[in-house]
């Protein structure tokens, strides 16, 4: 197991060095560059700072030292905003984003799985036909609708929460019913498509004749087999909410990385689009690992498979 | 129409009747069918020029003159709607094609070639889908310029990774079964199999990855005009009018509800056309 843990961490890097290469070209494919202003800066001006930043050396060459600094844990200067360097930046962002996205993963799992199970068991009922019907409009909403929608209903209309802001765990309510209504409601469908079958499997027949408790039987017996694919499907979706959502973010100006990540591209800062795009590969990669060794150790028979 | 025929054991005849036996999906297609042909007409059709601005007027309620009422401009919603959503569809539409065109390609040529080859292009897949979409699609509208053919295209080209990697894994499927060996001992060339066997065999999986496909595609659309790198004004699409209507909801309320209700009901038709194709291709249900 600690082997195969230690080769999949292995394996990221050269897929990160890869993401890496690819940003790297795609961003420099961007016409304009970060020093361009409304009103042009004088062209000697202009031939210092690139040449401050390195930006006059060749791009293979730009691509080699960046990824030397990057060895080192060094993501290199911010383009955009003079004496901030992309760590720190990012380091500020990190613990907004990771904050809301934590909790709105928790909100959806919480939501998403009991209504699932819930809707599973009485197929058919007022119990599956409520809570699913919502959970397909869920899917069918967008994060900028249900987010005005929400903040229309609990800041204007009942006046509970601020509209937006930060620095007060008050102004993260928005922002993660948001993320967590809209991330529970595949969950829930999930779970339900998944016991549906997995109820009507030999297994589920036997406990139910040995008279074990049906709640029992559900949430021990049936889930732990039906949560799998609810496993994978959140890891992309939980590296998704940590590395922040831009439409949340703007709608309830919250200064995490989704926001950072798009003004990084209209601002053509190059080390700072670099900066983001790894932050979320790496997220990625790190949370599939995460939902793999969920999946084996709910499921030893992919241990074995695996190793 | 005659027995014989009524009782067709066709591909798509069978898949035809179980589709049309459910309740839901016959009627999301009609709904998505009308929609569409509404918003494409639309250039005779809509009551007013979804250009022409009344600033004398301002953002009136729907009412008998304007039926979904106007915005802040004073240009009827209905007008714009229709307008919008005939860019919303094509966009799905458009660069669904794309991605499945790229998508079903690849995944077919990956498994066919095998080997370290189709390794390799799963590889490729996986390392692309590590990048955020975001960055792609913002790239390309910037570097392109918010042209219209480009949002389709860069849509599209990033929406095509899940299809690849479904199709490869279900064509390596059908190679391994019998009757394609068959089909090779029968001196089938590469090109006939492909047409004759691969195709028809994968024809339900790509009708329902389709239908799936369009609401994302529609998604990331109204997720582009959100940042502002959508379609050109005046010219709108659905993310558009939704994003105009959120910035005035307090005010004008219906200029945020009829937009995200048109938007709304279209995917949910799309998700219950995807259901009902599902089951329709997969014969197995039709036992329950």
């Amino acid at each position: 197991m600690i082997a195969y843990v230690f080769k999949r961490l292995v394996e990221i890097v050269p897929v990160l060095l890869l993401v890496v290469v690819a940003t790297f070209f795609l961003a420099h494919a961007v016409p304009g560059g970060p020093f361009d202003r409304e009103r042009p800066l004088p062209a000697e001006v202009k031939v210092k700072m690139e040449a401050y930043y390195g930006l006059d050396q060749p791009l293979p060459v730009q691509l080699l030292r960046y990824i030397k600094n990057l060895a080192q844990g060094d993501l290199g200067p911010s383009l955009k905003y003079p004496g901030w360097t992309v760590n720190e930046i990012i380091g500020s962002r990190i613990p907004v984003s990771v904050t809301v996205g934590s909790l709105s993963l928790l909100l959806a799992i919480l939501i998403g799985i009991p209504v699932g199970v819930l809707a599973a068991a009485r197929p058919h009922s007022w119990l599956d036909r409520v809570p699913m019907g919502f959970a397909l409009i869920g899917i069918c909403v967008p994060a900028f609708v249900l987010g005005p929608v929400l903040s229309l209903v609990f800041s204007s209309g009942l006046g509970w929460v601020p509209p937006c802001g930060w620095g007060n765990p008050v102004h993260l309510v928005l922002p993660v019913l948001t993320m967590g209504l809209i991330t529970a409601a595949p969950l829930a469908r999930l779970t339900r498509g998944e016991l549906r079958e997995i109820y009507n499997l030999d297994y589920i027949r036997t406990a139910q004749a040995k008279g074990l408790a049906p709640l029992r039987i559900r949430f021990v017996h049936a889930l732990r087999n039906g949560v799998l694919p609810v496993v994978t499907y959140l890891g992309p979706a939980a590296a998704a909410l940590v590395s922040g959502s831009f439409v949340v973010e703007s709608l309830f100006d919250v200064p995490g990385l989704g926001r950072l990540f798009v003004t990084s591209i209209i601002n053509r800062d190059v080390t700072l689009i670099l900066g983001t795009t790894l932050i979320y590969a790496m997220a990625l990669l790190v949370l599939n690992l995460v939902a793999d060794l969920m999946k084996a150790v709910l499921d030893p028979r992919l241990a074995r498979k695996a190793s | 129409m005659s027995k014989a025929s009524s009782i067709s054991t066709s591909l798509m005849g069978a898949t035809w009747r179980r589709f049309s036996r459910r309740r839901l999906a016959p009627l999301a297609l009609g709904f998505i069918a009308f929609l569409a042909l509404v918003c494409f007409l639309s250039p005779w059709i809509a009551p007013y020029d979804y250009k022409t601005q009344n600033l004398a007027l301002g953002p009136v309620a729907p009412s008998a003159q304007h039926w979904f009422g106007t915005d802040l401009l004073g240009r009827d919603l209905l007008s714009r709607l229709l307008q919008g959503g005939m860019i919303s569809i094509s966009v799905g539409l458009i660069a669904t094609a794309v991605a499945l065109l790229v998508g079903v390609v690849y995944g077919i040529m990956a498994a066919e070639v095998g080997g370290r080859f189709e390794d390799l292009c799963m590889r490729f897949i996986d390392i692309v889908s590590t990048l955020p979409l975001t960055l792609i699609v913002v790239l390309a509208t910037v570097v392109f310029g918010q042209n219209i053919w480009m949002i389709f295209l860069a849509v599209g080209g990033v929406s095509w990774l899940t299809m690849a990697r479904i199709i490869c894994t279900k064509t390596r499927a059908l190679k391994n079964r019998q009757f394609l060996d068959a089909a090779v001992a029968l001196g089938q060339s590469r090109w006939g199999i492909i047409r004759k066997h691969y195709l028809p065999n994968l024809a339900g999986t790509i009708a329902v990855y389709a239908t799936l496909t369009v609401p994302g595609v529609m998604l990331l659309e109204a997720f582009v005009s959100f940042l502002g790198l959508g379609v050109k004004a005046p010219m709108t699409s659905w993310g558009m009018l939704i994003k105009e209507g959120a910035d005035v909801m307090e005010q004008c309320p219906w200029l945020l509800i009829i937009p995200s209700a048109a938007f709304g009901f279209t995917l949910l038709a799309l998700s219950f056309l995807g259901d009902g194709l599902r089951d329709a291709f997969d014969p197995r249900t039709l036992s329950e």
